[in-house]
């Protein structure tokens, strides 16, 4: 799935990205769910703050990991898209 | 971290008052008094304890959890203590102050149950005169508050043609989700299972209807779908296994790994007036009892879904068949497979009147078979 670098993720109403000391993980907590992200996944979400965009995400992930801009920026398309459809993320 | 992976969430009945009399609510036949109830200090205790042995979700239900006034307490406790909370309400007591009150203390998440979308039948169903229009407001209220609103709606042979409107509804309310939900057979729903179980025929239809509806609405309002048992291949992996997930507390304190735990003979589960939860989590006889794969008979044994559906529901086999330790009837290779057909054989063409929930109704109980049949 291909969502424009223009969009802007923000988390839902009511979805919380949370950093669990007893499990010593982060979560997102959402109605009645709740997901165990991946490390890359975390990275990502930790960026989504309602005014990046999608390019701006990729630009910071690309900064500080090496991998090529092409193929993060699919990554961030991939990991939010899968998050918006159910119902975490809204893009 | 040490012993067995924490649980993701509590389950706390704070009351089993209630205002609406649901004749598949899911408290137990013996309601649990006022009197008995958890102080909120004790409640705020358990709170703490939730919160350091890995607890993320906190659910208030009950009975009807806006009938403890100090509600709004105990959820500012839990989110001070990190945990997402959510409030499980028929909503009829939902008004501008409580409202208010819950927001002020931080509620993440509120989920409105209703009985059906024609307000009569809404109102039969729920036994209260006038419950549907309190529900609609409290919609609003908690849409206007910002809050994601949940709709969940109980499904049964006298609802269940109007499922595709109960979906228009949630969509004009503005929710961010909607679970059609089943009734599912445990205490008063097995008491009134004949009134309750749809047809094949129903069920097809209805599940037809949710997916069309998912396709349609994916990325806008996600809907959440139970079947009844009775129609399954295979069983649901019951509260993602036992004593897996979740820890269910009634209002005096029982620790239970789900809430229809209490109708299982034999067992004595622990208070946590008494125990910590992290001693009951790790070594609780009860909640050891059937956590894992070590207790399953065969087919469950040696089958390829065994930490799956854990061999589904212990409460649906102790229900169905007398034993807690068998195969849940809902799967088909469960040698006690044809008890659901019976069940649904025994439906009648027009379904009984309802044995509603209330305290009192409970105490010379017709024997179901005699009920239905
Ligand atoms: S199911 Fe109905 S009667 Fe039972 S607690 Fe909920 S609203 Fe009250
Ligand atoms: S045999 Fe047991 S484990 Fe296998 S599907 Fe049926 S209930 Fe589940």
């Amino acid at each position: 799935m291909s969502t424009p670098e223009q969009a802007v993720p923000r988390f839902r109403p009511g979805v919380k990205l949370r950093f669990d000391p007893v499990r010593k993980a982060w979560v997102v907590l959402a109605p009645e769910r709740l997901f165990l992200p991946d490390e890359q996944a975390v990275e990502i979400l930790k960026l989504v703050d309602g005014a990046r965009n999608l390019g701006a995400i990729a630009d910071d992930l690309a900064a500080r990991f090496a991998a090529p801009r092409e193929i993060i920026i699919a990554d961030v398309g991939a990991i939010l898209g899968d998050l918006a459809e159910k119902g975490a993320i809204a893009l | 971290m040490t012993g067995f992976e924490p649980p993701m969430g509590l389950i706390v009945e704070l009351t089993h008052r209630c205002p609406l009399q649901c004749p598949y609510c899911s408290n137990p036949l013996a309601l649990e008094r006022v009197g008995d109830e958890l102080s909120t200090a004790e409640w705020q205790r358990v709170i703490d304890e939730a919160a350091k042995i890995g607890i993320l979700q906190f659910h208030f239900t009950g009975g009807e959890p806006t009938a403890r006034r100090d509600l709004p307490d105990l959820v500012r406790h839990a989110s001070q203590a990190g945990l997402y909370t959510n409030i499980i309400t028929s909503g009829v007591q939902l008004d501008d102050r409580m409202m208010e009150a819950l927001v002020a203390a931080g509620i993440d998440h509120i989920q409105l149950s209703f009985q059906d979308v024609d307000p009569e039948n809404a109102d039969r169903i729920a036994g209260y005169r006038g419950a549907h229009a309190k529900k609609l407001a409290a919609a609003a209220r908690i849409h206007a508050a910002g809050l994601p609103l949940t709709l969940n709606f109980v499904v049964h042979r006298q609802n269940i043609a109007n499922v595709p409107r109960m979906i228009a509804l949630a969509e004009g309310l503005g929710a961010a989700r909607t679970e059609i939900a089943q009734v599912q057979y445990y205490g008063w729903g097995f008491k009134n299972r004949a009134s309750l179980l749809p047809s094949q025929g129903e069920l097809d239809a209805t599940t037809a209807t949710v997916e069309a509806a998912r396709l349609r609405l994916k990325g806008q309002m996600v809907i959440d779908y139970v079947i009844p048992d009775y129609y399954a291949r295979r069983p649901k992996s019951c509260m993602g296994g036992w004593a897996r997930r979740f820890i269910n507390i009634s209002p005096a304190g029982k620790a239970m790994p789900c809430h229809a735990a209490e109708t299982l003979p034999g067992f004595v589960f622990p208070s946590v007036r008494e125990t910590s939860l992290a001693e009951i989590w790790q070594h609780d006889p009860a909640f050891l009892r059937f956590r894992g794969t070590d207790w399953m008979p065969e087919p469950c044994q040696s089958c390829d879904r065994r930490e799956i559906d854990w061999g589904g529901c212990r409460c649906q086999a102790f229900a169905l068949t007398g034993d807690a330790a068998r195969t849940d009837p809902a799967c088909e290779l469960a040698p006690d497979h044809a008890v659901m057909a019976a069940a649904i054989a025994e439906r009648g063409d027009a379904p009984a009147d309802f044995i509603y929930r209330r305290y009192g109704n409970n105490d010379a109980p017709a024997p179901l078979k005699d009920a239905v049949s």
